[in-house]
């Protein structure tokens, strides 16, 4: 218990990602489920990073890899932010549950 | 001129406050008419707390009040000193009575025997041990010494005093410079500034604004996010306090020395930007968001112009070290990174500009227009939890004034090179007293903490007159100047600065002469801008009568 | 008649100064005493000792928690000031695997950015602050049943598994290290990276535009 080894790291990896995987699916509010989708990417993150720390050899390759999964989340959560913001110009809400213009 | 020679505003804070209006302010603070309560005293805690200051107050303000300048400007410099004076008792030791195997070799013979907790290769036991083998003096001292520096083996005592260092820094920035701040307000705008609080120039103006906000209601507005509202102000001021954690004093001088300093600043500073928003948030007030929002936006867009411009120096250095920008900048007033190249001394002036804008400084202080929005983010905000963010924000300017400070202009080091401290060896090598004066002379002159925290004080000074002489700019204005010309600006002078390293490691001599003469041009230029400073303030100072008036001058003592 | 009434707020609040004080400073305490003396220094250091273990706790319990309340949270932007807590755990997470760089970009850029950008959105979006869109209790409880299947399968293979490679801090890598990869190794996803941020904001700029 006291030596904090690599599966210290990749359980705490594991919660962070269920509570992504809980929060996108219980929340209705599309900024919500966003945040859910920043947990279960932080989660990638501490997993490669712990991969490349203790596995890794002096080797970068798991922090090249964070670092892109930083960059691509940011990313991606600007243009959902965006869509979530044009959603709500047409349909006054934000709730999911409500843009079923589409549902056949 | 009665108002000035009436005695009462030579007196201490305490009889100010025993006034009998103000005591009932204190006491009964909360007796408002639709309320009706008894009389009101405080609790336990609080009176002795009180008490205790009221003590210490009466005590030292007399002191204070008579020797006020000189204690300021020698605790400054008694703190430098004291500070490399510790390493060179050190090193007398090790030399003198150690018979110098204290130390590695040639640790002690080295020009600077600095030693800070980073560097502290050998722990204060070993010492304690080749002490008592030593013998006669040396025995006697290790006991002693023994039990007086039991505790600091531990790292973690080390760590918690370093600590209290950072925190009484993150505590008496801020007292300073808004003492400071009003005093300049107020000759800027031909008035004085404080006077009265605790004599000398109101230097205890600081305290008294601290007791203040202490004593204030604490106000919650009634539907705010109680939980929101009342942690904003810890998010914004823990960001500021682990600035310092990274900010290097001296070649050896820091709390931790990172490898990634400059980058680590600017994420903490950066989380400072979600206080601000909390804040207005919380507040259930429009003027609050409406502030917060626009302040978030000018931080975060400001961030870009700053973090890239902080990075035209490390391209020139190659390491985002802090210690090491610093130490590539030891060569004298050349050899600073302002003057090494034209697009360097650009990104000083934007880095200067996005700083003011990052720290919501005038003449980018929308979010706290007073005239707009009351008080834009922290509207709702009283007492203590507004003097968290007061402090905060004088806090993040020390720390950008510093950063400036180490990646353009030199750091801890003093315009003289360092090559000229070996003037000093001799006094140095003959050991004793004057080896203590000789190495003193060495930090004084050459390299020290003193420096870095005078280019510091003299660019948080330049911030607060920037902030009393430019009129507001309005926030479209703002990010028209961020995005349409310090965003490009920047990328020019990256692109610039990368081709001009890039032609520095051809090894052609003729661009080493130019850039060498580029060089010493910009120096000058950088002194004669620094010369000028001075020289304008004689000139007006004795031509006082003729610019400002005979009225102005005879009314105002000091004017 | 009038009684008195004694105003213990004062008390109470140069007591939660003097904690306030001592949170703040063991906060860069925490930061500091991760790697060892020198941060910057990542050659392989002692694995384990009682402190290092107390921080990985710490930190770690910190980020489940806030993990937690970002689940549990009702508020909108509760959820995203627990997201806040969140980001910089995982940073202090990653000072703690010594990927320094790694966690102040984290910072920068998820909490000084990412984070903002949600909250700009959940402002924008909000009709008012104590809006909740409940999903009915049942799918609640369902999804909880199904991350929590997850959550116990993924910590029992995790904790059952053993890794190729020397267990134990290995020497990692430094600053240099990881520019020269970028340039050399990972040069081509690095522009796509980049060419991938221009479509973002050509994107993102299109979407807010405003219809004349």
């Amino acid at each position: 218990m006291l030596t904090i080894g690599l599966t210290h790291y990749l359980v705490v990896a594991a919660v962070l990602f269920c509570a992504g995987v809980f929060v996108m699916m219980t929340k209705r509010n599309a900024i919500g489920i966003l945040i859910g989708v920043e947990l279960v990417l932080n989660s990638t993150g501490v997993n490669l990073i712990a991969f490349d720390r203790y596995v890794g050899q002096g080797r970068v390759d798991g922090q090249i890899m964070a670092l892109f999964v930083i960059v691509l989340a940011a990313a991606e959560a600007a243009l959902a932010v965006g869509i979530c913001i044009n959603v709500y110009k047409n349909l006054a809400t934000v709730d999911v549950d409500s843009a079923r213009d589409l549902r056949g | 001129m009665r108002w000035i020679d009436s005695a009462w505003y030579h007196k201490p804070l305490l009889h100010y406050i025993d006034d009998p209006g103000a005591r009932d302010v204190i006491v009964t603070r909360f007796s408002v008419p639709w309320q009706p309560r008894g009389p009101v005293s405080n609790g336990i805690i609080a009176q002795g707390v009180i008490g205790v200051a009221r003590l210490t107050y009466s005590v030292a303000a007399p002191v204070f009040s008579r020797f006020a300048g000189l204690i300021l400007i020698g605790a400054v410099v008694g703190t430098c000193l004291a500070v490399w004076a510790h390493s060179l008792i050190f090193g007398f030791v090790d030399a003198h009575i150690l018979g110098g195997t204290a130390f590695p070799a040639g640790y002690a013979a080295q020009p600077f025997a600095y030693f800070s907790p980073s560097t502290w290769g050998l722990s204060p036991s070993v010492i304690l041990v080749r002490l008592e083998a030593a013998g006669g003096l040396g025995a006697a001292m290790s006991g002693v010494l023994q039990y007086l520096t039991w505790p600091v083996q531990f790292g973690f005592v080390r760590d918690v005093i370093g600590l209290g260092a950072i925190f009484g820094l993150f505590n008496i920035i801020p007292i300073y410079t808004i003492w400071w701040e009003r005093k300049v307000a107020g000759r800027i705008q031909s008035r004085l500034g404080p006077m009265r609080v605790g004599g000398w120039h109101g230097w205890a103006q600081s305290f008294a604004d601290g007791i203040k906000l202490l004593l204030k209601e604490d106000l919650v507005p009634k539907d705010a996010d109680t939980v929101l509202f009342r942690t904003a102000p810890y998010f914004a001021i823990i960001p500021s306090i682990l600035a310092f954690v990274a900010l290097p004093f001296g070649t050896s001088y820091m709390f931790r020395e990172l490898d990634v300093a400059l980058v680590f600043i600017l994420g903490v500073l950066g989380v400072e930007v979600m206080s601000v928003i909390m804040a207005g948030w919380a507040s259930n007030n429009k003027w609050s968001i409406y502030g917060a929002m626009r302040e978030a936006c000018q931080m975060v867009s400001y961030e870009i112009p700053l973090s890239m411009s902080l990075l035209i120096p490390v391209v020139c250095v190659g390491s985002m070290s802090l210690t090491t920008v610093g130490e590539a900048q030891s060569e004298g007033w050349f050899s600073w990174l302002a003057f090494s190249n034209p697009f360097i001394f650009a990104a000083f002036v934007s880095y200067f500009i996005a700083s003011l804008a990052s720290v919501k400084r005038a003449p980018f202080d929308l979010p706290e227009a007073e005239s707009e929005l009351v008080a834009g983010f922290h509207t709702e905000y009283s007492g203590l939890r507004w003097s968290m963010f007061f402090f905060a924000e004088y806090a993040a300017m020390f720390v950008i004034a510093a950063l400036a400070s180490i990646l353009f202009l030199g750091g801890w080091h003093s315009p003289l090179p360092m090559s000229w401290a070996g003037v000093f060896d001799g006094w140095v090598a003959s050991g004793g007293m004057l080896g203590l004066v000789g190495a003193g002379m060495k930090g004084l002159l050459f390299s020290g903490p003193i420096w870095l925290m005078f280019k510091a004080v003299f660019l948080l000074y330049v911030q607060i007159w920037l902030r009393w002489t430019l009129p507001r700019v309005r926030i479209d204005q703002v990010l028209y100047a961020c995005i349409q010309v310090l965003l490009p600006l920047t990328m020019l002078l990256l692109l610039g600065t990368t081709l001009w390293v890039w032609a520095s490691t051809s090894d052609s001599s003729a661009w080493a002469m130019f850039d060498s003469i580029v060089t010493r041009i910009l120096g000058v230029i950088g002194i004669v801008m620094a010369l000028a400073f001075p020289s304008i303030a004689v000139y007006g100072f004795y031509n006082r009568r003729r610019l400002v008036g005979n009225l102005a001058v005879d009314a105002m003592p000091g004017s | 008649m009038e009684r008195r009434t004694t105003n213990r707020v004062l008390g109470r609040r140069l007591i939660l100064m003097a904690l306030a004080c001592a949170f703040c400073g063991a906060t860069p305490l925490l930061a500091g005493e991760a790697g060892g003396e020198r941060i910057g220094v990542t050659t392989a250091s002692a694995p384990g000792g009682l402190l290092e273990a107390l921080l990985f706790y710490g930190v770690a319990g910190s980020a489940v928690v806030s993990a937690l309340a970002v689940c549990f949270c009702k508020n909108i932007v509760r959820m995203a000031v627990a997201l806040l807590l969140t980001l910089c755990s995982v940073a202090m997470l990653y000072f703690l695997l010594a990927a320094n760089f790694l966690g102040a970009i984290q910072l920068i850029v998820y909490a000084g950015g990412t984070l903002l950008l949600l909250v700009f959105g959940v402002m924008l979006t909000s009709k008012s602050p104590w809006a909740r869109f409940e999903p009915p209790k049942r799918e609640v409880f369902a999804a909880g049943a199904v991350c929590a299947v997850m959550l116990f399968s993924l910590v029992m293979v995790l904790s059952r598994s053993t890794w190729s490679g020397p267990e134990g801090a290995v020497s990692g890598a430094s600053m240099a290290d990881l520019g020269h990869a970028l340039m050399t190794t990972y040069l081509v996803p690095f522009e796509i990276a980049g060419v991938l941020l221009m479509i973002v904001m050509v994107g993102a700029a299109h979407l807010a535009r405003q219809d004349k």
